[in-house]
């Protein structure tokens, strides 16, 4: 991105910035009455019994907090970039621990055995002790598979329908709108549906996975498809004409030329879109496929801890997606060497 | 019509390309209008005129770029028309350069000037790869062979469009406009590249503005305005003594 040279003044060192700033957040955490917390608790040497501090109470565990934030805030402020990126991170991450911490969970439940493991018919090489150890190695190898297949399969329909939309072939590019506007129209979870229980209507016997493969990628084949529609477009009418004048035949130029120039703009979108399609996989669970989702539902719904495993699915879902950034940032990067 | 039994007459200057009433609309506009032109081998022709006289889009019709509405193209003797199957072995012939380089981005130099004779002629790789040597030599420019095209100026890298289309070994060379885009103090370099093109003995049909080049290159000096051939010309008497009154408001300005 372009940085301008010129380096403006930090608001937060803005007298006037600061006082507005202070007396907004004291506002705020005066509005929700903080007294009956862990804040108040802590200030009760001042405050004395939080129940009976009222007015002065209310007031003191706002403005302690008030100080604390601003403090945080002027102090991160002075640090370097990079410096000041890691520590709101950091804040940031604990925040969302406190946030998981007030559900009061039972977090070792994670990591006892599994009622599945002890019957007779889940003696098969998957099972594992732990409800965390099923999750990874049953859930998260389902997650991953079917992501990638699925992934692979939209990234060669995106090629053919992205051509086809292209040409002035009629049937081609009705049939290539046509599914696009079709697949991009329906909700993922109602083709999901549809696929599993429509085919069978017609004959076609399908088994959950694979329905569940073809419906995501039939429905991010037809976004990607718009993406690499746009990224073929993109390239300067000039290209064509030089291998035109060359002798190139289309299918050529496409192979050798223009795909090849239009990876770096297709890229970033489409990383997007795996990402998304890597979250949506757990849309087929509602097919019963063992896969993180399915499984986090399965596992805490016997004993009511719910939300522990929810939240080990929503851990191990995020995981994943910084994994997919970092590799689409390398991509990106090497793209940008290149050319 | 005179002009067209002489040369029908002696086969041996038959004309690599010829024109006869070619016209060509975009939409209500007519940009060529009703254009007869012979171009006999060897024979270099410089094309001029102002901008929008239709210069760009005849030179563009010549290999089928754009597409004629009315008249016959021939060029080697082939009609290029509609229908026509191997436009693409009748452009493997026909050499053009662009005004805006068109290079390759994703591709170094060399493989620039291989691309064309090794993924179309289905030359060998290593074939391919002196022949494109040879002639990133010829353009002065061997030592850049493995760089990328945007790392090079703009003369540099008009030359190497010039090698990737002399590596189909064409029998023609069109070339378009392809100094109007580059610095002035890197003009005199591509030209001279031209030239020696010319001494070669290319076949070689130049829309430019150039008119010293023209003077020192050209067979014949076609100028063009609003979508006519106004006057052609030898390089002396169309400068030196032009018959038109467009063509002399013309020249007044190019050469004032």
């Amino acid at each position: 991105m372009f940085v301008d040279t010129v380096i403006e003044d930090k608001a937060l060192h803005k007298p006037v910035f600061l006082i507005g700033l202070s007396v907004t957040v004291l506002a705020i955490f005066f509005a929700f009455n903080l007294t009956n917390t862990i804040f108040g608790e802590f200030l009760s040497p001042v405050i004395g019994n939080p129940e009976e501090s009222g007015f002065f109470g209310r007031l003191a565990v706002s403005f302690v907090l008030t100080i604390l934030f601003v403090g945080n805030l002027l102090l991160i402020s002075f640090a370097r970039l990079k410096i000041q990126i890691l520590i709101v991170w950091i804040e940031l991450f604990l925040l969302f621990l406190a946030f998981a911490y007030s559900f009061d969970l039972e977090i070792a439940y994670i990591f006892q055995n599994d009622f599945i493991c002890s019957t007779e018919s889940a003696r098969a090489k998957l099972c594992t002790p732990s409800k965390i150890g099923l999750m990874i190695s049953k859930g998260l190898f389902t997650t991953i598979y079917i992501s990638a297949v699925s992934i692979a399969i939209a990234t060669v329909i995106a090629i053919v329908g992205a051509v086809a939309k292209l040409s002035n072939n009629g049937f081609a590019y009705a049939i290539s709108s046509f599914y696009t506007s079709l697949f991009r129209g329906l909700p993922l979870l109602l083709q999901i549906y549809l696929i599993y229980m429509g085919l069978p209507q017609l004959g076609f016997m399908i088994d959950a996975i694979p329905s569940g493969i073809a419906a995501l990628s039939l429905c991010y084949g037809a976004y990607m498809t718009e993406i690499f529609r746009a990224g073929i477009q993109s390239i300067p009418k000039g290209q064509w004409e030089a291998s035109r004048a060359l002798g190139f035949k289309f299918g050529l130029i496409l192979r050798k030329i223009i795909l090849p120039q239009s990876i770096p703009i297709i890229v970033p979108p489409t990383g997007n879109q795996f990402i998304a399609m890597l979250k949506d996989s757990s849309l087929v669970s509602v097919l019963g496929i063992w896969e993180l989702m399915f499984l986090a539902k399965k596992l805490g719904a016997k004993d009511f801890n719910h939300l522990e495993m929810l939240l080990t699915a929503a851990m191990i879902y995020w995981v994943l997606t910084i994994i997919l950034e970092m590799i689409q940032a390398r991509i990106e990067s090497k793209y940008k060497q290149k050319t | 019509m005179a002009n067209n039994i002489k040369t029908q007459s002696n086969s041996e200057s038959n004309p690599i390309i010829s024109l006869k009433g070619v016209s060509k609309w975009y939409d209500d506009f007519q940009a060529l209008k009703n254009i007869d032109l012979e171009v006999k081998l060897k024979e270099k022709i410089v094309i001029c005129g102002p901008s929008g006289s239709g210069k760009s889009t005849l030179i563009r019709c010549l290999n089928r770029l754009e597409a004629h509405q009315e008249g016959e193209i021939h060029i080697t003797g082939i009609e290029l028309h509609e229908r026509m199957k191997d436009i693409d072995t009748v452009r493997q012939d026909i050499g053009m350069v662009f005004q805006s380089f068109n290079l390759f981005p994703h591709l170094t130099v060399l493989e620039n000037c291989m691309a064309g004779p090794n993924w179309v002629r289905g030359i060998d790789e290593k074939e391919a790869k002196e022949r494109a040597m040879a002639l990133l030599k010829q353009v002065k420019i061997p030592e850049q062979a493995d760089k990328y095209p945007e790392q090079l100026s703009g003369g540099q890298q008009q030359r190497v469009a010039i090698a990737r289309s002399l590596c189909m070994q064409p029998k023609v060379m069109l070339f378009d406009e392809p100094t109007s885009a580059l610095d002035p103090e890197m003009v005199s370099e591509v030209l001279d590249t031209m030239v020696e093109l010319a001494k070669s003995g290319m076949t070689m049909i130049c829309v430019t503005h150039e008119m010293g080049f023209a003077k020192q290159v050209a067979d014949r000096i076609i100028f063009m305005d609003e979508g006519e051939i106004v006057e052609q010309n030898i390089p002396e008497e169309f400068f030196n003594n032009p018959q038109n009154d467009r063509t002399k408001a013309f020249l007044d300005q190019v050469l004032s």
